[in-house]
């Protein structure tokens, strides 16, 4: 046997997933270790590549859509509103109010939906086991709703450039309220269980400190960079759609720290409530059209098309050919519930985009896991992770 | 953000970097920045330190190919200034062996978005501190979001039961890619000669077979 006093620990790189449940999916982190001190973090993407950008160049504005569920798929709908935004602009076209009120409904519903699924996986990869089994209780009741507007519960492809795709059924609004109404309560639940945690504060409260500076300066965006300080929201600082016209509050942390990003989500499920709860009763007043009124770009009602030829001709032309988008490029970014959500759109005239690129919010973040996981355990570079709510569907498009 | 403000940014940008900035415009309400390859660095420093613009963000890097110009691929740096809540878009134009500076030492976030963009294009950014491929797989050869580069790709990868490993085989479609045109018009065949269209020329009375009209 060796002597003790002689025998060192060799630093050795350690394969960290891409099969491993608190990898978020498919990362692959190569770590270098010395014990259990992480030296350098070295995250391989792209493991679920599937070509988005390349595969948007050669669809139709309409068939792009769908690409964009399937980027975050934890936060569907946010995704698209970055993309309809984007080619609304280019179009010069501003969908009517009730489409906004109801665009801004789902995208706070999503929100919600996002931040509880990442808050109690969060939990669940420090060891909290219950939290993520409520919380994926209240996530079914919401993707009810993205079932009962778009008929899928996931891939909803309900946005549409020129407003959404259908109004919200019968009864939907008071559904929602009643859910609303009952939310507060489930986050008080979940909070309750986590916030004063003492195991749950061993693992977050001071793990990956990230200073204002360094937040700005490594393109950290949303939650990750308000739990640093920095009061930036985009619904507050560019609103798009009608968010001016909703009071809400902005939840900025103070430590930078794991812990504080928690916070700053919990406290945003709760701000999003709120916008619901005012979306619904704006909703009531706003009665009207949920596309703009031009069949150059949104279809016309499938009630015209049994009767009139024009009408199925527009239908037929839009289905098949798309509209034709003018020349131009544009940068629009949303507040998606992981941060800002990019698209910088390019087109050439035609009816399909010259180029589409994405910009994901957990590339920057995953970046970041290599300065904030230094000297950190293994076992804090997995709260890490968790934290900054990586999806992969988006980072690797 | 409205237009004055930013063409006056603009134009200030502009006059305070002679040589370096070629231009600035304003696109669809947001603000363009023109610059060259050896002004890149120069004026990205200034657009971050200037106590009038503060593009302390760097958000994104990305490429546009465009294969008909000289310098096919527009490098564009998408800013974004929390302080002014102001956005800026930098381009920078360069071709597939000329390398772009990088900016890494201006903001740490340009190393995964460099490396995208070298991946995705081909664009070679000098003094990058780890210039890998990112997306695409391990071994793979081509930028994938270049214009000539097929969207099938040119290899694809099934699991050999026999090999017992993952293999690399050239694509094989079994249906035709299909590219429709759509930017050829649906227009009336006015001037296309079909056989018989002559004989609308014909005043009336005459006639092709006595020769009173000449063909």
């Amino acid at each position: 046997m060796a002597n003790p006093v002689e025998s060192q620990i060799k630093p050795y790189t350690m394969n960290f997933g891409p099969q491993h449940p608190a990898a978020h999916g498919v990362l692959r982190l190569v770590l270098e270790m010395d014990g259990e001190i992480v030296e350098r973090a070295d995250p391989h993407i792209g493991l679920l590549h599937r070509g988005t950008e390349k595969l948007i160049e050669y669809k139709t504005y309409i068939q792009a859509m769908p690409y964009f569920d399937r980027l975050d798929y934890v936060s569907p709908m946010s995704e698209e509103h970055s993309f309809v935004l984007a080619a609304e602009k280019l179009l010069g076209i501003t969908p009517p109010k009730r489409a906004q009120h109801i665009r801004v409904l789902f995208a706070e519903l999503t929100r919600i939906l996002n931040h509880l699924l990442n808050v109690t996986t969060f939990a669940m990869d420090v060891g909290a086991l219950t939290p993520a089994l409520w919380g994926f209780e209240e996530r079914e009741l919401l993707m009810e709703f993205y079932e009962r507007v778009s008929g899928a519960r996931m891939h909803a492809n309900y946005f549409r450039v020129g407003g959404v795709h259908q109004d919200l059924p019968a009864g939907m609004l008071d559904d929602i309220e009643a859910y609303a109404a009952k939310f507060e309560k489930f986050v008080d639940d979940v909070e309750g269980l986590l916030t004063a945690n003492r195991i749950f504060k061993q693992r977050l409260v001071d793990i990956g400190i990230v200073s204002g500076d360094e937040a700005l300066a490594w393109g950290f965006t949303g939650p990750v960079l308000r739990a640093s300080g920095i009061p930036w929201d985009l619904r507050k600082a560019q609103p798009y759609d009608t968010y001016a016209e909703y009071d809400f509050d902005v939840a900025v942390g103070k430590t930078g720290d794991c812990y504080a990003r928690y916070l700053v989500r919990v406290e945003e499920m709760r701000q999003s409530n709120r916008i619901v709860q005012q979306a619904v009763a704006k909703l009531r007043q706003t009665p009207g059209p949920i596309k703009v009124d031009d069949r150059k770009i949104a279809p016309p009602p499938r009630g015209d098309m049994k009767r009139s030829m024009e009408s199925l001709i527009h239908h037929f032309k839009l289905y098949t050919e798309g509209y034709h988008v003018p020349a131009g490029e544009t940068y629009t970014a949303t507040e998606s519930p992981k941060g800002e959500f990019g698209v910088y759109l390019v087109s050439d005239g035609t009816n399909r985009p010259y180029r589409c690129k994405i910009r994901p919010t957990g590339i920057a973040h995953l970046q970041g896991v290599d300065f904030m996981s230094r000297g950190h355990m293994l076992a804090d570079a997995v709260a890490i992770i968790g934290s900054i709510d990586v999806v992969f569907g988006e980072i690797d498009r | 953000m409205n237009e004055e403000t930013l063409q006056a940014l603009g134009a200030k940008i502009a006059a305070a970097l002679p040589g370096a900035v070629t231009g600035t415009e304003i696109q669809n309400g947001e603000l363009v920045v023109r610059t060259t390859r050896e002004g890149l660095l120069q004026t990205l420093t200034v657009l971050r330190d200037d106590a009038g613009c503060r593009f302390t963000q760097l958000v994104d890097i990305t490429a546009v190919d465009w294969p008909s110009k000289p310098e096919r691929f527009e490098v564009n740096y998408m800013l974004l200034s929390v302080s002014k809540n102001l956005r800026a878009r930098v381009k920078v134009t360069t071709d597939e062996d000329t390398p772009v500076p990088s900016c890494v030492p201006l903001f740490p976030a340009a190393g995964w978005y460099e490396r995208e963009t070298w991946d995705m294009f081909g664009v070679f950014f000098a003094g990058h501190p780890d210039l890998r491929r990112i997306l695409t797989d391990y071994g793979f050869e081509g930028h994938p979001l270049r214009k000539d580069f097929p969207l099938t790709g040119y290899v694809e990868v099934r699991y050999d039961d026999e090999q017992k490993r993952v293999v690399y085989e050239p694509v094989k479609l079994t249906q035709d890619f299909r590219a429709f045109d759509f930017m050829s018009p649906w227009e009336a065949m006015t001037d296309v000669q079909l056989p018989g269209d002559e004989k609308a020329a014909i005043p009336l009375g005459a006639s092709l077979r006595d020769g009173s009209v000449k063909k």
